[in-house]
Order: C-alpha cells, then sequence, then structure tokens
C-alpha cells in the first residue's frame, strides 16, 4: 500500500545552513505519526515544505516529497495549489489567529470545499458537526472573535478536513490551548483519522501528547531523524539517548514533591553550527570520539525501531 | 462598536446635508443656475424682484442667481471628487495590494514610481496634463484619479505586508486558496481601516483640487458652474460684489474641513491605541 505521504531524504537549507538534513518518514492512511523535538529542530519547516509553501528564505536542496505515490516537487505551482486543503492540509498552533477576523466562521470553513450556496451550507452544518461544535446552525454566523481557543481549533479543523484530504499536517494543534480542552481535540484528531482514514503528522515537542494519539514516532533532533519506531517500542525501550532524556524529562505522578525536574544539559545548536558529525554529541551522556567524527546512520534496532546513535545498544 | 462622540455626528450630519443639497440641486434650486438676466446683474443678497423672487445670495455678473449656481456647483465637486477618489482607490490600492504580496522586484518598481510621483507636484502635473488633453468633466477626473493614487499605494503596501505575514493568510494559502482569493476576500478587507482614512483626507483634497482647476479654467467649464469658476469670476468684482468670491470661498472652507476632521475621528476610531483619548 502507498503511504498517504512519504517524505524521502528530505533536505532544507537556508543560506548555507542545513536545517533539515535528510529526513525521512511516510504515514499510512489512518495512521497518526508524531514528529518530536525541541524547538528549532525542524519540524515544522518540515511540514512546510511538504505543504510546498516553505518561507523565502528557505530552500529545498534534496529529497523527495510524495503525496499518495505523486511527486509534489514535480508539480506546477498550480496543481500544487489545487492539492492544498483538498488532498493535503495543515492546522497550526494559534487557532484564534489563523481564523480570518473579518469573516464568519461559516464562510472560511465553506472556502476549503470549493461549494456554495445551501450545498456549501449542509457541508459546513455536517463538517461543524462532527468536530464537536454545538449549534452549528448559530455558530456558522459567528466571527472569531466570539469563539474559544478549543472552538476554533475544532474550526480550523473542519476546514482542514471538510474536503476529505490523505494527510492532515498538525503544527502544535493543542499548544495553546489548557489541558482538558487539549485531550478532546486529541481524541477528536484520533476519531477522525480513523473514521476518515486521514494521515495525520501531529508535530509536538510534549511527550504526553505523544503517547496520548500517535501510533508511531519520529524524534528529530537538530534537522534529523534521532529515532523512529512505534510509540509503546518508544516508551518502552528507546534506542537513542536523546529520547531517553525526553522521556526522563516527563514530570510524573508520584514524582516527590519538588523534586527538581530532570532537564537535558545544553541547547540545541544553531543551524549555522550544526556538525558534521553526531549533532547530538554536545549534550550526549554517552558521547564517544566516533560520535565527533563520523555522522550515525539509521540503524534498525528491531520491531521497526530505527535508531541514529553508534551507541545505541547501550541506551537504557 | 463603539459609540461615535457627539462631535463626530455633528460633522456626519453637516456634511449629509451638504451632500443632500449637492445632489438634490436641480430640484430644490430656486433659479436655473444657467438663466441670465442683464437687468439683474450683481444684485446684493437678498435682493427681490418682482417677477423672479428672491436672490437670497444675490446674484453674478451676468445675472444668475448664486445659490443656485453654488448648490449645483457643490454637485460638480462632490461627482468629481467622489468619482476621482474612487479611481485613485481602486489603482493605488491594487498597486499597493500586489506590491505588498509579491515584494521583490514587483514591490521595488511600484515602490519607486510611488516615490516619483509623490515628488512631483499633484497640481502642477495635473495643469499640464489638463492643458495637453484638454479640459472637461471626464478628463479632470482621469487626470485626478491618476495622480493621487500613490498614498494608497504606500498605505495598501505596508498593511499589506504586515497582513501577509499573519497566520490566518497562511492558513487559507494552506487551504489552497490563490493569491487572488487571498488579496481579495482575507487582505483587502483587514486593510480596509487605515485606507478609509486616506481616501477621506483624499476626498478633501479633491474638492480642493477641483476647486483650483476650475479657478484656473482647467477643470468644470462655463457655462457650467463650479466653486472654483464662481470664484474665479467674482474676483474681478471683488470690490462691489463681495458675495461671489465670498459664498463659495464658504462652502467650500466648511465642506473641506467637515472631511478632515471626519478623517481625524475616523482614525480615532479605528485606532485602539487612541481609544479614551
Amino acid at each position: 500500500m502507498i503511504p498517504a505521504l512519504d517524505v524521502r531524504d528530505l533536505s532544507l537549507a537556508i543560506g548555507g545552513a542545513r536545517v533539515v538534513d535528510g529526513v525521512s518518514f511516510a504515514v499510512r492512511a489512518g495512521e497518526v505519526l508524531a514528529l518530536v523535538g525541541e524547538s528549532g529542530c525542524g519540524k515544522s519547516i518540515t511540514a512546510f515544505a511538504a505543504m510546498r509553501l516553505l518561507p523565502r528564505a528557505v530552500t529545498m536542496t534534496g529529497g523527495q516529497l510524495l503525496l499518495e505515490g505523486n511527486d509534489l516537487a514535480a508539480l506546477p505551482e498550480s496543481r500544487m495549489r489545487r492539492l492544498r486543503g483538498r488532498r493535503m492540509s495543515m492546522i497550526f498552533q494559534e487557532p484564534l489567529a489563523a481564523l480570518d477576523p473579518l469573516s464568519t466562521v461559516g464562510t472560511q470553513v465553506a472556502e476549503a470545499t470549493g461549494l456554495r450556496g445551501a450545498a456549501a451550507r449542509e457541508a459546513v452544518l455536517a463538517m461543524l458537526g462532527e468536530v464537536g461544535i454545538s449549534d452549528p446552525a448559530r455558530r456558522i454566523r459567528q466571527y472569531p472573535f466570539e469563539l474559544s481557543g478549543g472552538m476554533a481549533q475544532r474550526v480550523m479543523i473542519a476546514t482542514a478536513l471538510i474536503a476529505r484530504p490523505a494527510v492532515l499536517l498538525a503544527d502544535e494543534p493543542t499548544t495553546a490551548l489548557d489541558v482538558t480542552i487539549q485531550a478532546q481535540i486529541l481524541d477528536l484528531l484520533r476519531r477522525l483519522a480513523a473514521e476518515r482514514g486521514t494521515a495525520i503528522v501531529l508535530i509536538t515537542h510534549d511527550m504526553g501528547v505523544v503517547a496520548d494519539i500517535a501510533d508511531r514516532v519520529a524524534v528529530m533532533y537538530a534537522g534529523r531523524i534521532a529515532e523512529t519506531g512505534p510509540v509503546a517500542r518508544i516508551f518502552a525501550a528507546p534506542r537513542h539517548p536523546y529520547t531517553a532524556l525526553l522521556l526522563a524529562a516527563l514530570p510524573r505522578l508520584g514524582d516527590a514533591p519538588k523534586a527538581a525536574l530532570a532537564v537535558i544539559p545544553g541547547q540545541v545548536p544553531l543551524p549555522s553550527a550544526f556538525s558534521a558529525a553526531c549533532r547530538f554529541a554536545d549534550r550526549c551522556p554517552l558521547v564517544t570520539d566516533r560520535c565527533r567524527q563520523e555522522p550515525p546512520p539509521l540503524r534498525e534496532m528491531g520491531a521497526d525501531q530505527l535508531s541514529a546513535c553508534w551507541h545505541a545498544e547501550r541506551v537504557r | 462598536m463603539r459609540r461615535l462622540p457627539l462631535s463626530t455626528l455633528l460633522l456626519l450630519a453637516v456634511l449629509l446635508l451638504m451632500a443632500a443639497a449637492a445632489f438634490t440641486a436641480p430640484w430644490i434650486s430656486p433659479h436655473d443656475p444657467l438663466r441670465q438676466s442683464l437687468l439683474l446683474r450683481l444684485k446684493p443678497p437678498g435682493s427681490v424682484d418682482p417677477r423672479q423672487g428672491v436672490f437670497l445670495l444675490g446674484t453674478d455678473d451676468l445675472g444668475r442667481d448664486l445659490l443656485a449656481r453654488i448648490l449645483c456647483g457643490a454637485r460638480a465637486s462632490f461627482a468629481v471628487a467622489m468619482l476621482s477618489v474612487a479611481v485613485s482607490l481602486v489603482v493605488g490600492v491594487s498597486l499597493g495590494l500586489v506590491a505588498g504580496w509579491v515584494r521583490g522586484w514587483a514591490a521595488a518598481i511600484i515602490m519607486r514610481l510611488v516615490d516619483t510621483m509623490l515628488s512631483i507636484p499633484a497640481i502642477l502635473l495635473a495643469v499640464l496634463t489638463v492643458a495637453v488633453i484638454g479640459p472637461s468633466f471626464l478628463s479632470l477626473i482621469l487626470v485626478l484619479g491618476l495622480t493621487r493614487w500613490p498614498r494608497y499605494t504606500r498605505v495598501a503596501y505596508a498593511s499589506t505586508l504586515q497582513v501577509a505575514a499573519m497566520p490566518y493568510i497562511q492558513a487559507s494559502e494552506m487551504a489552497g486558496a490563490g493569491a487572488a482569493r487571498i488579496l481579495l476576500r482575507h487582505v483587502l478587507p483587514n486593510i480596509a481601516g487605515p485606507l478609509m482614512v486616506v481616501a477621506t483626507s483624499e476626498f478633501g483634497l479633491m474638492i480642493l483640487f477641483e476647486a483650483g482647476l476650475s479657478f484656473l479654467g482647467l477643470g468644470i467649464q462655463p457655462p457650467a458652474p463650479s466653486w472654483g469658476s464662481i470664484m474665479s469670476a467674482g474676483r474681478q468684482y471683488v470690490e462691489r460684489a463681495w458675495w461671489l468670491t465670498v459664498f463659495p470661498g464658504i462652502g467650500l472652507f466648511t465642506l473641506v474641513l467637515c472631511i478632515n476632521l471626519l478623517g481625524d475621528a475616523m482614525r480615532d476610531q479605528l485606532d485602539p491605541r487612541s481609544a479614551g483619548r
């Protein structure tokens, strides 16, 4: 079966700095893949590349983007535009900012359908109902300022999914929401992915969100994939020191009150300072000379798990 | 929606009254603005003629009723100002939207053109153009419309740059909307506020320009009345018949002042930072 979205060896550069370097992942229909990492590790820019809406400063220097088997890089912009919102769509972190303050909810959701009049209205009402918006007939006449953050994100999801795209890219969709709303939105995404067979790429820095919703995880660090695998495997037996440290940084119920939170020392290097060898070397507890000389390839760790670490076997 | 302050409502009322009087001029005018009568030349305000009735604001050098001519001239002023604002608004805003959206070379060319236009005195350019293509109602509108667009372009360009960076614009790109649709449906409504403020102040300026050009004989052509040409004709009688210059002058002054004050009030309403001041 062809994956809904297949990213192969994607490389992106800003000037001379390779901000994304040989990233590959694939999502199948109905599957949720979480793309995890700290700020600045290239998650969002990867999603923008998939939509072919990269900021001007960023250029794609290599790799392939296949949407349902079609090479996106080869499409003319006019055809690419017809795919956006129809076969592949995206939602963002700040749902209220992502809605035009001067158009009604109904107009904005209808925009992605290409329908007009009564047909559009029917489709919008049905979709708003599906994303759990109560009294859609009243909501479609409202303006964004009348919505709460959770409502606005539901509207965004409705807009993104109304044309039944094959792929939904969700860039930190719950980061700006409070925890109960966050859980509801994640449930909603999970349910819609299953019901409609939408492949979801969920970009997040929150391992809690990953555990909640994802089927598979790709951990990114400094523009490269550090580790990928099924969510259960990654949580039970991480094979990359970065993943292990991320997991250790999750606060748990049962931790001593006021115990110091675990942190990963240091920070993600700036893209201009990315090393040619292992980019995590400077922060890694397992670092050896080899890590500073050769970039580690992704290696098969069994059970569909891959790790880019020379010392994967030593990670606990 | 904040309630409008009383002063703004008052300005609006005066302006609407003047506009209403201007547009209903043919019906409310007490006399025919073109009817000459050599026996009734230069009658002072309030003169009464047993057969023709009262001349409230007096008559001009050809015995035509000044009130009728001022009302009819107001209509010409409004018409010219509205149409030329419309022309310059469309031209200026389109260029500004394109420059702000495409950026790069398009913005460079358009904005340098704007700088060039703004460095040429508009009235000189207008005088020159009218002198070449000949004065008429249409050429007046074209000349004013095509010389006064750069301010809209500047404002539209800056606002478009700002709005184009908003997440909701990105979101509609993600939803597959094309550039034209995004510009017209999402960018334009969101930059309309500052553009309306510019348009209001331009409206006042257009009325002044029209009066100025007509005063110079390059605008509305006689015998059709216009405030500028009435004043221009009255200039030579200013010692004997002050009303010919004073009344159109008061009309012009009041109208432009109202429009400018209204523009200021509108800017205050639209700018949240000036709330409560």
